[in-house]
Formats: C-alpha cells, sequence, structure tokens
C-alpha cells in the first residue's frame, strides 16, 4: 500500500490506533485508581526491552513478560506487605526503571536508542507495528466486552460483585493483562515515561462530559484520536518531539474540559 | 422447612492472630428472616461475608445451595465521582434485575425519583434506599444486609423494613439481616443470633429477650423496650403479633 509508505501517515494510523486501546482501559485505570500502578508497571517495560535484546527475544513479547510479572507481583506483594501500597508502588516503580537503566548500560555491545524507549517514536512506526496494534485494538476491545460486567461491578464493589457471583478474579487477572499488552504496544509510540498520560488524560477529559460508564470509555477513545492528531501535526509543523507533544495537548485539552466543567459547577465534589 | 439456602456449621474465622468468630451454627431457609445482633467487632459482618463466600472459613464449613441468586447490601460503600453512573444504570450493575422489578423496587423504596441522578450525589440515606431497590429488584434467593438502613431517618427505617419483610412474604426469600437496631428487629424477626465472638444466644426473639446473655450484652432495659415497641407495631403489622403479650 503505497499510502503506507508515508511515515507520517503511519504515525497517525498508530496514534489513532493505540488511542482505541488506551481510551477504554484508562477509563478503568481511573476509576480503579490505578494511574500509578500503570506507571509502575510501564516503568519495568524498560527492563523488558534488555531482556528482549539479551536473549534475542520478541520486544513486544519481552516487554509484555516483564509488565504483566509485575503487575502480578504487586498485586500480590499488596495482600502480603503492611507497607502502604503507594510506598510499595514506589519502591518497585523506580526500581524497575533504574534497574533496566543500569543493565542497559551494563549491555554496552548492544547499541540501543534509549530516548526512543522513555519518549517514543511514532515516526519510526512499521507497517508490520500498525499490524501489531490493529490486532491490539481486536483483542482489548474483544476482551474489554467480554469482562465488563464482572470488572465494572469488581471497581463499584469487590464484596458486593463477589457476594453476587461475579467472575471477578478472572476479570482482574484479564484486566491486568491487557494493561500489560498494552505498555508492550506503545512503548514504540510514547515511550515508558509517558504511557499513563495516554491512559488517565484521554478518560479524565472524558469524564467531564460522560454520564455512563460507557460513554467514558468511548469518549476516552475518541478525546485520545483528537489529541493524537493535534500532537502529530504540532511536532509536524513545529519541530517538537512527538509524543510530549501529543501528551503535552492531551493535558492541555483536560484542563480546558474540566474549567468548563468546574464553570458549570459539574465538578464539584 | 426445605433445606436452608445458606448454612454454617462450626464456622470459625481467624483474623489478626486471633478468632474473630468461632463455633457458629446458622442456617437462613426461604421464607425466613434471621437477624444478628451484637455489639460493634463482635463478628457479625465476619459471619455474613464466611456465608457469602467472601472469606475462607479458617474452621468449620459453609454451604451454599447451587444456583441461587444471592443479593448483597454491604456496610461500607461509597459511589465514587469518578465513575459517572445513575442510579438507574447502577441497577443493572451485576445483571439479574429485569426494567418493571426495577421500577417497583424503586418506587416501594422511596426512590423513583432518584432515578436519573448519579450515584455519587445521593445523600446517605437515599444510598441505602437505592442499593435495597437494587437488592429488591434482582429477586434474589437470598438477601444478606448488613446494617441497611443506616443514614435514613426513622420513619424511613420502618419503611425498608416493611419492604424486607414484603420480600420475605410476597417473594419466599431468605433474609440474613445485620442490624443493631434492637427495637425493630426483635419486633419483625423469625430468628435471632447474639453475636459476640460466638453466638451467645439463638431463637425466637422472645426466648432471646428472656435470656441473660441478652440482657448482659445490651443491658436490662433492653428486654422491656422490646415489648413496647412490640405492642405498639402490632397495630399495622397483624402477622407479627402472638406471641409474649
Amino acid at each position: 500500500m503505497a499510502l503506507l509508505d508515508d511515515f507520517l501517515v503511519r504515525a497517525a494510523i498508530g496514534g489513532v490506533l493505540l488511542a482505541l486501546i488506551t481510551g477504554p482501559l484508562g477509563a478503568f485505570v481511573v476509576w480503579r485508581r490505578l494511574s500509578y500502578f500503570g506507571d509502575t508497571m510501564s516503568h519495568s517495560a524498560l527492563l523488558g526491552v534488555t531482556i528482549s535484546l539479551g536473549f534475542s527475544i520478541d520486544l513486544f513479547i519481552g516487554i509484555f513478560a516483564v509488565a504483566a510479572a509485575v503487575a502480578l507481583l504487586l498485586n500480590a506483594a499488596r495482600d502480603r506487605v503492611s507497607l502502604p501500597p503507594d510506598a510499595l508502588l514506589g519502591i518497585l516503580s523506580h526500581a524497575a526503571l533504574a534497574t533496566g537503566l543500569v543493565i542497559i548500560a551494563l549491555v554496552g555491545n548492544v547499541r540501543i536508542d534509549l530516548m526512543a524507549f522513555l519518549f517514543g517514536d511514532i515516526l519510526a512506526l512499521s507497517a508490520e507495528d500498525l499490524a501489531l496494534l490493529a490486532g491490539g485494538v481486536v483483542v482489548v476491545w474483544i476482551a474489554l466486552a467480554l469482562i465488563w460486567r464482572p470488572l465494572l461491578a469488581d471497581t463499584v464493589s469487590v464484596e458486593l460483585a463477589a457476594a453476587e457471583g461475579l467472575r471477578t478474579r478472572t476479570a482482574r487477572l484479564v484486566f491486568v493483562l491487557l494493561l500489560a499488552g498494552t505498555i508492550a504496544l506503545s512503548i514504540k509510540i510514547v515511550g515508558v515515561l509517558l504511557i499513563t498520560a495516554m491512559l488517565i488524560i484521554p478518560a479524565s477529559t472524558a469524564r467531564m462530559a460522560a454520564k455512563r460508564p460507557e460513554s467514558m470509555a468511548l469518549g476516552a477513545a475518541g478525546f485520545g484520536i483528537a489529541t493524537v492528531a493535534g500532537g502529530l501535526a504540532l511536532s509536524y509543523y513545529a519541530n517538537t518531539p512527538t509524543g510530549p507533544s501529543i501528551v503535552m495537548l492531551s493535558a492541555a485539552i483536560f484542563i480546558m474540559a474540566a474549567a468548563i466543567s468546574l464553570g458549570l459547577g459539574r465538578m464539584q465534589r | 422447612m426445605d433445606s436452608p439456602l445458606v448454612s454454617a456449621r462450626k464456622l470459625g474465622v481467624r483474623r489478626g492472630g486471633r478468632w474473630a468468630v468461632r463455633g457458629v451454627d446458622l442456617g437462613v431457609s426461604r421464607g425466613e428472616l434471621v437477624t444478628l445482633i451484637g455489639p460493634n467487632g463482635g463478628g457479625k459482618s465476619t459471619i455474613a461475608k464466611a456465608m457469602l463466600g467472601l472469606i475462607a472459613p479458617d474452621e468449620g464449613g459453609v454451604e451454599r445451595a447451587p444456583g441461587i441468586k444471592i443479593s448483597y447490601v454491604p456496610q461500607k460503600m461509597a459511589a465514587d465521582w469518578t465513575l459517572p453512573m445513575s442510579v438507574a444504570r447502577f441497577m443493572h450493575l451485576t445483571g439479574g434485575a429485569k426494567e418493571p422489578d426495577i421500577a417497583v423496587s424503586l418506587e416501594e423504596a422511596g426512590a423513583t425519583g432518584l432515578a436519573d441522578s448519579p450515584l455519587h450525589a445521593l445523600s446517605g440515606g437515599e444510598f441505602q434506599r437505592v442499593m435495597l431497590a437494587r437488592a429488591l429488584a434482582r429477586r434474589p434467593d437470598l438477601l444478606v444486609l448488613d446494617e441497611p438502613v443506616q443514614g435514613v431517618d426513622f420513619s424511613g427505617e420502618l419503611a425498608l423494613y416493611d419492604l424486607i419483610d414484603h420480600a420475605v412474604e410476597k417473594h419466599n426469600c431468605g433474609v440474613l439481616l445485620i442490624s443493631h437496631d434492637l427495637h425493630v428487629v426483635m419486633a419483625r424477626t423469625d430468628r435471632v443470633y447474639c453475636i459476640q465472638g460466638h453466638v451467645c444466644c439463638s431463637g425466637a426473639p422472645q426466648q432471646v429477650a428472656e435470656n441473660e446473655e441478652y440482657a448482659r450484652l445490651f443491658g436490662p432495659g433492653a428486654v422491656g423496650a422490646i415489648a413496647v415497641f412490640k405492642h405498639d407495631l402490632a397495630h399495622h403489622h397483624g402477622h407479627h403479633d402472638g406471641e409474649g403479650h
């Protein structure tokens, strides 16, 4: 396809596909107060990168495996350690990031573009990357549709959902795996440090206008697509780094939406 | 009486290195309203959670009849602003509720006008009405209610207890109720269990009221209070009188 030959077109398609994934998942990240949890998972992605390169396995699989392992480890630790969750996350998050950076430095013979992994390089997306992202959209949307009811009920009340017979444990596990997959997919686009922004900011913006959980999830995808398009344009014309441009624009839209919402008196507690 | 919907046998649960409750035997059958009373921290909620399968017992066991539909009103639950959800959407949270039943339940709980309200904007009393309406709208076989009328004003409280009675009589469900509201509870319950780490005493309300363990737990004043209140209630709840007068 000649159209896909243009790196800018590939970037736009990749960004839109990623927004379709991070929108609905991000809504759950916001509802379940998992933004720092997501941060910890994405910081561990750097460790996944080094493992992938060290053992010559696919980048997606390496990152996915490490992010999923860290998430499951966190969940297991949270029930057993009396340290408050935010401290636990802070320790693991920075430990993962630091360890990743140290190992990358130690493996000196492998040339790694560190900046690309930290901040992403959406302009370098290949046609294969797009195919992987499209597959990700299909998997995430189907899986989310299947676990929507138990996961949403579990988000509202863990005990109520479990007592009334919903399979909440399975739903939570699937959700964490989807999150790990999303991190593995998005590292090339926005990088380790900005992935959580793609999850949280569009969802928070969508909250301002949403009256139902479903409309917030879809609205998040919509805002995500708009910011990807705007961020790409900004980056193209102003010659700014693409990932940060997308996130900055996303935050600007959120602030505007919050200001309007406050003006309408809809965000008061 | 048919076999119980849920039953505990020699149930014991440990919390923080000591027994929260131990040696609990109790069951709830269809058409039966069973109440747990007792001081705070005595283990009432722990028993209910173990019977729902939310906590694994450390001793003894819990048996639930297979395939029964359970509705639960937990004691502590708060709606969060970040999740946009109307009362109408909340009615479908765990599924199993039909629209006509939802309309009836909201109406009976005095919450019809709240259908379009966001959950996080409700007052404490309104929230409890909505919680009860949601639980009832599912037409459960077993209803587990943990302090379901907290924050509801006194006249509203009586109406909600009427609603629970109604569910038992009309839909023949079994109810496990946790309450510290001695007056109302003692007047309406089929069986009462006083819980303080174990079952201190149990039986029909009148029997329990005469038990010295009951007087020890709640003070001698509690015994007299029931009789008076019971007499009062009998005027509009004919089916509950007939004993102890």
